[in-house]
């Protein structure tokens, strides 16, 4: 630790040209004003190379020499709506044994490999995909290309490890019992999207369809879905286009084509008028709240305007939701709301956890709120939200696994690959009137779904004393109670 | 290019003429850069029917301060794109944000003013709603939430009641109830001095422009008047004892804390404890991991961690979910047999080279962003007076070999340094039907 003195501080400055200027105004310092922000940096956004392998395999690969690292993002076109709809949880599973069992390795054998590389392995689904994940240092690319190609294209699902991974499922899916927000989480869907909706489906299965499934329905959707023509190969970090995709050739080349039925599903069900699913959870210390609607698909030509308007409404700390329902009121530790954009229209959804003797004030405060949005937002306020998404793109550009996860979307709504360097621009471009549009085109206080995971006792009677639609009890599973 | 090595971070350290030690660490990959700021304080430091207070009142340093309005400091930050956060421990309490690096000054002159100057905007309103929005936080946390009390009641059951590690962090609702505006005026005079606190900026700046802002902003702000007496915290290496708790809780399955008395974060023994929490439960391929979960299957989860408290002694814990169906005397019988075959049998250099690698993973991606790297050189500044010892920890973790395992097992893993506390479903008349 080097100790300065004034002195030394001064001599210090005074070899830079900011120095003097500094130390000269600390004898009287005003610090009434924050400082002026510098001109902003030069924000580059990194290029996108694209290859594809004669198997229809695409290649995104972006160059990050920062760090003798790389991330591998295999992102498989096919998720939980490719499930069959009455076997709700199988691309999920299908995704957690990938790593259970190949031709060469068994379980542990996988586990092992990867932890005495040193590299992060992981396969997960989502809603419109399934994702195999890689992080690995240089040194070691090979053997962790390997591993990464062997899990994606041998795996063998075995039963014994299946037995284990399905009795795991059923555990977290009993534990979530436990917990109202997960139980939120879970009825929401199911009550706006309804059981003919994949929407509605619950991605990780229910207790019934995970104990119903076998290892052959997960074979079969693996079959049918992780195709080379489905797929994209994100890569990210320390390598070169030409090598890399040697090396992917080398292991991938041989993965064979074959077509990939299309995901087909009806509009969701048409919106009813405002009403609150009550779930009940007595001595729940909270109330769970989750209100909303059928959104839009990812493809909105508003998608900006969307997220400038969900922004103000309930994206960071300082939007109107959390603002109003914590720090004014103090009612929650924290709300929120977002558009959750999918290739269909994915949900509108609001969500706090409140305390719960404040349960219906704090529902007269959500509705003001999502009322209050659909008038002209403030200039200053509009620009502030602006400057907050623009501002923010560097930092989700810092690490190699930050610049994978951000190419997912690209990869999985066909954004253009100069997407984000048109992004700050597309933003600009909203303005109070595009705002105050979408607010009333896509938010409708008179149709909204309320779910509340809460003590009904204590909560029901001053829900009902606010008039603001039909209270209609419901269980776990978001299904009507008689 | 210049490319930072797996530890190499560079780090500058100065101290101000008023006590305030500062890192810079540059690094221009990303135009954006980090500020953190650790006091030494945390819980360890409330008093008597105050429990909760540190974390309160860190609440209260987002409330606004002589300059800067209520909400401001979040409006400041988030308009330029930055995140900010701040966060509460037993010996500590960090402030951050991560700005694109043309907005290093306002990051500094925010966290400058309210170190200079919090009381004048402090108000019975402010306290009185963030008090409630504590509260909610104890809820959702830790009252609503399956084993939500799990760190409160290991404080509780490994240091005695008199010890400043052993009371609540997020406090009790009656002494929340209780904090007063004069609380928070004494908490702030007492601790919030920058004698009390370390800078760190990271990431992309100019070293020259950033010393001379720190000096701008941070150099007036004179010392504490009052004394920092530090709690005594010392107590004996081992428990001396062993005690077991039983906790009856809204929980679908029964879960397993077992918990070791260990030497304090960044001496040799802390490393060889650390170690050997990754071979006991850290990933598949760990032994609880492997015998529990995957041989005899009555385990549905597992972990191992230490808590790597600084002062006093520090905690080894082994975390075991039972699976359905599976008593907790079960599990209570499978951990205890782990830790005597590892007593027994030692462990292997294969077990051993696993562990460091998985551990020299989770640092060196951890360390890829210059938020994290911040947040550590902060940390080894405020317990040790040295942040390049960053820049040393992989290789203090892999100089741990099988006989300081051994060692550690032998003088550590014993009955009367091991505690417990078992979740058991309070209903156990059967909310959910077992599983098989």
């Amino acid at each position: 630790m080097k100790l300065l003195t004034i002195g030394r501080i001064l001599l210090f400055l005074a070899a830079s040209t900011y120095g003097t200027v500094h130390a000269q105004s600390s004898q009287k310092l005003d610090r009434s004003k924050p400082p002026e922000p510098g001109p902003p940096p030069k924000v580059t956004l990194p290029p996108i190379v694209t290859r594809q392998l004669a198997n229809g395999l695409r290649l995104m690969i972006v160059e990050h020499h920062e760090l003798p690292v790389a991330d591998f993002v295999l992102v498989v076109g096919s998720g939980g709506t490719a499930d069959p709809s009455d076997k709700p949880g199988v691309a999920s599973l299908a995704a957690a044994m990938l790593r259970e069992g190949t031709v060469s390795r068994n379980s542990l054998g996988i586990a092992d490999q990867a932890a005495f590389l040193g590299v992060n392995l992981s396969s997960t689904s989502g809603w419109e995909n399934s994702t195999i994940s890689l992080h690995t240092t240089i040194a070691q690319l090979d053997s962790a290309l390997a591993l990464f190609a062997d899990v994606t294209l041998n795996p063998t699902f075995p039963e014994k490890d299946f037995e284990r991974v399905r009795k795991s499922r059923l555990t977290d899916l009993l534990q979530l019992r436990d917990q109202g927000p997960a139980i939120a989480n879970i009825a929401f869907p199911a009550i706006l999207y309804g059981s003919g909706h994949p929407y509605g489906a619950a991605q990780q299965g229910t207790e019934a369809s995970v104990k119903a499934l076998s290892t052959a329905d997960l074979q079969s959707y693996y079959r049918t879905n992780y195709k080379p023509n489905n797929s994209t190969l994100i890569i990210v970090g320390d390598v070169t286009p030409a090598q890399i995709e040697q090396k992917i050739g080398s292991l991938f080349g041989g993965w064979k084509r074959e077509d990939v039925p299309p995901v087909v599903y009806g509009a969701p069900p048409s919106p009813g008028p405002t009403t609150i699913y009550l779930i009940d959870k007595p001595g729940a210390a909270q109330s769970s709240f989750r209100i909303g609607m059928v959104g839009v698909p990812r493809s909105t030509k508003d998608y900006f305007a969307l997220t400038v308007m969900n922004t103000i409404l309930g994206g960071p700390f300082t939007s109107r939701l959390n603002q109003n329902l914590r720090e004014t009121h103090g009612y929650t530790y924290g709300a929120s709301s977002r558009f959750d954009m999918r290739r269909g229209p994915g949900p509108f959804t609001a969500s706090a956890e409140i305390v719960a003797a404040k349960t219906s004030e704090s529902l007269t405060e959500f509705l003001k709120e999502l009322n209050g949005i659909r008038e002209e937002v403030p200039a200053e306020e509009l620009l502030k939200t602006k400057r907050y998404l623009q501002l923010q793109l560097p930092g989700n550009f810092e690490t190699t696994g930050q610049i994978a996860a951000a190419l997912v979307p690209v990869v999985l709504y066909g954004l253009p690959l100069d997407y984000f360097n048109g992004y700050v621009q597309n933003i600009e471009r909203v303005t109070q009137a595009d705002v105050r549009r979408v607010a009333r085109q896509y938010l409708n206080p008179a149709s909204l779904a309320i779910v509340i995971v809460g003590d009904r006792k204590l909560i029901e009677p001053g829900l009902r004393g606010l008039n603001v639609g039909g209270i209609s009890l419901r269980d776990f599973a978001g299904q009507p109670v008689r | 290019m210049k490319k930072r090595s797996d530890m190499g971070i560079p780090v500058e350290s100065y101290e101000l003429p008023n006590g305030l030690k500062v890192n810079l660490s540059e690094d221009h990959s990303v135009p954006i850069v980090a500020v953190n700021l650790w006091y030494h304080v945390g819980s360890a430091n409330e008093k008597a029917g105050r429990t909760g207070f540190a974390h309160l009142f860190e609440h209260m340093l987002f409330q606004g301060s002589a300059n800067v309005g209520v909400n401001e400091h979040f409006e400041l930050i988030q308009r330029a794109g930055g995140t900010l956060n701040g966060s509460t421990w037993l010996e500590r309490t960090n402030y951050y944000e991560t700005v694109p690096s043309n907005h290093l000054g306002i990051a500094l002159w925010l966290e400058a003013d309210r170190m200079a100057a919090l009381l004048p905007a402090m108000t019975q309103e402010k306290l009185d709603t963030q008090r409630d929005v504590v509260k909610n936080e104890r809820r959702w946390t830790v009252e609503n939430q399956p084993y939500g009390t799990m760190l409160e009641k290991l404080q509780e059951i490994s240091f005695e009641p008199e010890h400043p590690f052993h009371h609540s962090l997020i406090g009790s609702m009656d002494d929340l109830t209780d904090a007063s505006l004069d609380d928070v005026a004494e908490f702030f005079s007492t601790f919030y001095v920058p004698n009390n606190a370390v800078l760190t900026v990271c990431g992309d700046f100019d070293p020259t422009q950033a010393l001379a802002l720190i000096l701008e902003y941070f150099g007036p702000i004179p010392r504490g008047k009052f004394p920092l007496s530090r709690p005594a915290m010392e107590v004996p290496a081992l428990f001396g004892s062993g005690l077991h708790e039983t906790v009856e809780d809204q929980v679908g399955l029964p879960r397993l804390f077992t918990v070791f008395r260990t030497p304090v974060f960044g001496t040799g023994g802390y490393y060889a404890a650390s170690v050997c929490a990754a071979i006991l439960g850290v990933r598949k391929g760990s032994r609880l991991y492997k015998s529990l979960v995957r041989g005899n299957r009555r385990a549905s989860e597992v972990s191992a961690y230490t808590f790597d408290l600084a002062k006093g002694s520090d905690l080894l814990v082994l975390d075991v979910t039972a699976n359905t169906g599976i008593s907790g005397d079960e599990i209570i019988a499978d951990v205890h047999q782990e830790i005597d075959r590892l007593r027994n049998d030692g462990i292997t250099q294969g077990e051993l080279d696993r562990a460091q690698t998985v551990i020299e993973t989770d640092i060196v991606r951890a360390l890829e962003t210059a938020g994290e790297r911040a947040d550590r050189l902060s940390m080894f500044t405020t317990y040790f007076g040295d942040a390049s010892l960053l820049n040393e920890q992989v290789s203090r973790y892999r100089q741990v070999t099988v006989d300081d395992i051994q060692k550690f097992a032998d003088d550590y893993l014993t009955e009367n340094n091991c505690r417990s506390l078992l979740y058991v479903p309070a209903d156990s008349s059967g909310m959910f039907e077992g599983v098989s």
